[in-house]
């Protein structure tokens, strides 16, 4: 398979009509594998769901402030536009005020999203859509340039998928920032996630077809000030995420964070948990383990904590919480009396006077004589080795020859 | 004179060959990569107006529909001469390349009297050609002289009176052709939904009489290795009120959200499995926590709550006409109260 760009550069330039949502959805469903879509400057109104099932395409407008496609009267279908083809590239365009999700991709092997914007241009409100860039059960994903506000639930949001890059975007007024849902191997480094209610979330569920979330870095990003109010409908997961967490790992194996810069969030700046709702699925680990948080640096933090973590442990921690907080949630009552074993435990590498919690939770348990926590960041050494870069076969930037 | 016999052969073969284009089905324009512009370029039907199909072309229908808008459906399959389709207990047939499923949607003007004053709105034909099925979606002119392709969908107003004698008006979306994939897909690849045996397995008013679809395609060649009728597996009506709620529920679900709502499916990112076989119970929405639902959540915490539909994602997506929180996500603008009311009473008698 080429996936280096086209064989045969068909370019069609989509030509401004009166009816855009006939003219692009005709071009995006006749268009040739290998074709460059390009869509001119202008705002343009649809009413329903653009879709492309093409292979080896490129959809490209003039920027993510030139070409909008606004969704303001959309009165069906899902999300903005779905992309459910391999190889294919999106660039330099917006979609706006989508009801539902912006630009959803369902099982495609190698999509990239360059200088996409997706807003919602009223604010945060809980009647926006879910998520903005949204990725799923999809392989080879790269997010670069991408630029996310107001989603009720996840900014950028990645799911079910494998080999992933998400950087140099900027993520803000969305409930979750940045989002890494249920996958392996993903790098989300130098993005910018501030004002949104939690910064970059790694999360695992039970109940889906992939789960078992390992295998990720976080690295070089900013997560500073969020301190947007928790808007998401309730009864989804990110809706019990506290306003104003940095960066957060629930359940997962094998997480690297690193050299981010976290500041200016009222609940935590670095939060560690397992999933704690209930569920019934024998092949789920709900456990956070082998988590590995270094050389990071901690502006203020958890002065005014809120929801769930002002619920549960700002009465074990007092306020402010500490800079970086475990649940210490372990498998059994054995690894409660005597610690975690190693392959379960988290590691942490911070510079002096970098304050800790282990809140000390047994999962689904109650030990009211191990009441305590330990706030002694030297029992938490070691490390996990070192998790490989990811590579995509579209980033050029990474490729060493062709 | 010698010269002038071939010629006159040709011609007489040329004619011969042009009547008999009209008579029969046009394999070699359904077997085009492009689709053609009009519908009556593939002579599926004798009298399109009226929907009469031409000869090879036999009328079906399902037990269980799904819901698009109070629409009614007529069902056509057609496969070249010679050729059937393998049984399968479970899933949709498999069926030979040059078969075509044809299915029309129109309104009676009167619910009530629903043989009459037919609008036909569009007519969608699935085409197993040998790179797959193909879709494709043409629209009926204002007399029903024919029809055309619209590659891109269309949205058009319809309106009728319904069945308590007040006058429905929606905005009728014609599917594009990814809309139609949207549906149609099993392991990403476009695929029939509704020739299952479960749901043809049921009697049919031919123009011959009353027969069992399963046998009248086995006796007529379009099906192999089918059982007897009795032997094949069978769902209830909905609206069948003795037949058992859950069969009937679990029917419903199965034909109008287990298309996608299942693992090799658009929608198996859910988790959430609402095939008529599903035996898991948390896979078929029991006690369920949501994902990635966004505001389709509505503000409750599981698909399926146990004796309370009103604190159910199930009921709650079924009633919404927002893009972002209803479902299905495409074929209706409108809500199917009937099929709602019969979920509710199942959801309240579980336990």
């Amino acid at each position: 398979m080429s996936i280096s760009g086209p064989l045969i550069a068909e370019t069609i330039n989509i030509e401004p009509s009166d009816n855009m949502q006939e003219t692009l959805q005709e071009a995006l469903i006749l268009a040739e594998p290998g074709s460059r879509i390009l869509i001119p400057a202008g705002t343009y109104n649809f009413t329903g769901a653009l879709s492309l099932d093409v292979p080896n395409i490129t959809l490209q407008g003039a920027g993510m402030n030139s070409t909008v496609l606004s969704f303001k009267g959309q009165t069906s279908g899902s999300e903005g536009l779905l992309v459910t083809s391999d190889n294919v590239w999106i660039e330099g365009l917006a979609i706006e005020d989508t009801p539902g999700d912006g630009i959803k991709a369902k099982g495609v092997d190698v999509i990239t999203f360059k200088n996409v914007r997706v807003e919602w241009t009223g604010g945060p409100k809980a009647e926006n859509g879910a998520y903005g860039i949204y990725p799923v059960e999809s392989k080879n994903v790269l997010i670069d340039g991408a630029l996310v506000r107001g989603a009720s639930d996840a900014g950028i949001y990645v799911g079910q998928s494998q080999q992933i890059i998400v950087r140099n975007s900027r993520a803000e007024y969305n409930v979750a920032g940045i989002e890494i849902e249920n996958s392996y191997y993903a790098d989300v480094h130098d993005n910018v996630a501030t004002h949104n209610t939690g910064g970059i979330l790694i999360f695992d569920l039970p109940n889906l077809p992939q789960q078992g979330g390992h295998s990720i870095r976080v690295f070089k990003n900013r997560s500073v000030n969020n301190d947007t109010p928790n808007f998401a409908p309730p009864g989804n997961i990110v809706g019990s995420v506290p306003r104003g967490t940095g960066i957060m790992v629930m359940s997962n194996r094998n997480v690297e964070v690193f050299e981010n810069e976290m500041g200016e969030n009222a609940t935590v700046n670095m939060l560690i948990t397992a999933y704690a709702e209930e569920f019934d699925d024998e092949g789920f680990n709900p456990l956070a383990q082998e988590i590995y948080v270094h050389d990071n640096t901690y502006g203020r933090g958890g002065w005014d904590p809120d929801g769930l973590a002002k619920k549960m442990i700002a009465p074990k921690t007092g306020v402010p919480l500490p800079d970086i907080v475990w649940d210490g949630a372990v498998g059994s009552v054995w690894d409660a009396f005597f610690g975690p074993s190693d392959d379960e435990t988290i590691h942490i590498k911070e510079k002096e006077g970098t304050s800790f919690a282990n809140l000390d939770f047994v999962y689904d348990m109650i030990v009211p004589w191990q009441a305590g926590i330990d706030r002694d960041i030297s029992n938490y050494g070691g490390s996990i080795g070192v998790l490989k870069p990811v590579i995509l076969p579209q980033d050029s930037s990474e490729k060493t020859g062709d | 004179m010698r010269g002038l016999l071939p010629a006159i052969l040709g011609l007489f073969l040329l004619s011969f060959g042009a009547v008999t284009a009209n008579d029969r089905v046009n394999d070699t324009a359904l077997m085009q990569k492009r689709p053609a512009k009009l519908l009556s370029t593939y002579g599926l039907f004798k009298n399109g107006a009226k929907q009469t199909p031409n000869s090879g072309v036999h009328p079906y229908d399902l037990q269980q529909p799904l819901f698009t808008d109070y629409a009614s459906k007529y069902r056509f399959i057609y496969m070249p001469l010679g050729m059937s389709a393998a049984y399968n207990a479970t899933e949709t047939f498999d069926f030979p390349v040059g078969t075509v499923l044809v299915k029309t949607f129109g309104y009676p003007a009167d619910l009530g009297e629903p043989d009459k004053n037919i609008r036909l709105v569009e007519t969608r034909l699935l085409i197993h050609q040998a790179s797959g099925w193909n879709a494709w979606a043409y629209v009926w002119n204002a007399d029903a002289s024919d029809a055309v392709l619209k590659v891109a969908g269309k949205t058009l107003p319809v309106s009728w009176v319904d069945a308590a004698g007040d006058t429905r008006s929606i905005q009728y979306v014609v599917p594009n052709k990814n809309q139609c994939k949207g549906c149609h897909t099993y392991n990403k690849k476009i695929t029939p939904i509704g020739p299952k045996a479960r749901n043809l397995n049921k009697d049919f008013f031919y123009r011959g009489g009353v027969m069992n679809q399963l046998t009248y395609w086995s006796d007529n060649g379009l099906l192999k290795g089918a059982p007897v009728p009795a032997m094949a597996p069978s769902v209830p009506k909905f609206d069948d009120t003795h037949a058992p709620l859950d069969a009937r529920a679990r029917a419903y679900l199965d034909i109008n959200c287990a298309h996608c709502h299942r693992l090799e499916g658009p929608a198996s990112t859910s988790g959430l499995f609402l095939t008529y076989g599903e035996q898991n119970a948390v896979n078929w929405g029991y006690k369920k926590r949501p994902v990635a639902a966004g505001r389709g959540s509505g503000a409750l915490r599981f698909d399926i709550v146990p004796g309370e539909a009103d604190r159910s994602i199930l009921i709650f997506r079924l009633i919404s006409l927002d893009p972002g929180i209803m479902m299905p996500e495409v074929g209706r603008t409108m809500v199917h109260s009937e099929g709602v009311q019969l979920l509710r009473d199942w959801v309240n008698q579980l336990k």
